[in-house]
């Protein structure tokens, strides 16, 4: 019954809980009084100052909202922006103008003296590597070896 | 007709920014005063109101009106205040007691000019105060929970059905919280309210 005395005080029970408390409170002394008492107190309550918002507390808050980034749906990631879309189409218009030129092989009179100066290293290079008098050389003497023949000379 | 704080919020999600304004200018000043009731402290009071209105201008795009909107709101200031409170509690407990008492903490900002109006009597002013001072600190020594109660229930008139959504808790659990509160609060202002059963 105590926590429903509040309820009956500031007039916040059903009917049939109200009608049940008058019932209760007619038999009970101390709920008499406690219901006294917190109608008192309310009263008090009542008696608390209020304060007013600052002037500057509108100002505030407009500025601190206005500062807000707007906040974008999540289809808006796909909406591309100007810029990205126009680079996006020059990438692709220069794809598809280099995919659609014929391959051009021909060289130019510079490459082709390069080359022809490249050309007798090559050639020396190919000589070298299949020159069949180079293969039957002795194979080179490692250092281990070399030791081993001192000391048995020693010896 | 005015429309409804949900759908102000409603249009607030559609773009509207004047409907925001609309419901800024109709909560600003019970918000205001519950932070402060809650924290004691003006500035701080401003800065968390200026926080829940944040919060609640964020989250319009993701609003769907399934509670009311007081209940949103009054649960985002609780949750701030509850912490708020938190923090600064161990902050409080260093200020020693002389420490002289700011003009904000004894009604500098408050509403006393009436008072004045209406008892010219020094004394009678005296008393008036020393009334409002107590019921203030009986308030203030309420458990933070307790206190949010009791400033949801008696100034924001929330149906408990809010009230324990916001404070995350049971009708029953949310009345004996009621309970106590006031049991607390009787006791501490028994000689008003014995002064009062005698007037």
């Amino acid at each position: 019954m105590e926590n429903k005395i509040l309820g009956y005080v500031d007039g916040r029970l059903k009917e049939g809980e109200r009608l049940e408390m008058e019932k209760h409170l007619v038999t009970c002394a101390a709920c008499r009084v406690r219901v006294n008492e917190f109608r008192a107190v309310n009263v008090l309550l009542d008696e608390l100052p209020t304060i007013e918002p600052s002037a500057a507390f509108d100002v505030r808050l407009q500025a601190r909202v206005a500062a807000e980034p707007a906040k974008q749906s999540w289809w808006a990631w796909f909406a591309p922006s100007p810029r990205v879309a126009f680079a996006a189409s020059m990438l692709l218009l220069a794809t598809v103008w280099l995919g659609s030129r014929p391959p051009d092989f021909s060289l130019s009179a510079a490459d082709v003296d390069n080359i022809n100066q490249n050309m007798s290293v090559l050639e020396n290079y190919d000589v070298i590597s299949d020159f069949a008098p180079l293969s039957e050389l002795p194979q080179p003497v490692q250092a281990d070896e070399v030791g081993e023949t001192n000391q048995s000379q020693q010896m | 007709m005015a429309r409804s704080d949900v759908q102000l919020m409603l249009d607030v999600k559609a773009g509207d920014e004047q409907s925001f304004a609309l419901l800024l200018h109709r909560y600003r000043r019970p918000l205001i005063n519950f932070l402060y009731r809650m924290v004691r402290n003006r500035e701080q009071a401003e800065d968390l109101a200026q926080e829940v209105f944040i919060r609640v201008y964020r989250a319009r795009e993701d609003y769907v009106p399934s509670a009311k909107f007081t209940t949103w709101l009054f649960r985002i200031a609780t949750n701030l205040a509850l912490n708020s409170v938190r923090d600064t509690r161990y902050q409080r407990m260093e200020i020693s007691l002389d420490a002289p008492v700011t003009a904000d903490a004894e009604d500098g900002n408050e509403k006393t000019m009436d008072v004045a109006e209406k008892h010219p009597n020094i004394e009678q002013r005296l008393i008036e105060e020393t009334r409002k001072k107590m019921i203030r600190h009986a308030i203030e020594k309420l458990p933070e929970k307790q206190r949010a109660a009791v400033l949801l229930h008696k100034y924001q008139e929330l149906d408990y059905g809010e009230i324990s959504k916001i404070l995350n808790c049971s009708e029953s659990a949310l009345k004996s919280l009621l309970f106590r509160a006031y049991e607390t609060l009787r006791v501490e202002l028994a000689p008003l309210v014995a002064s009062g059963k005698q007037a």
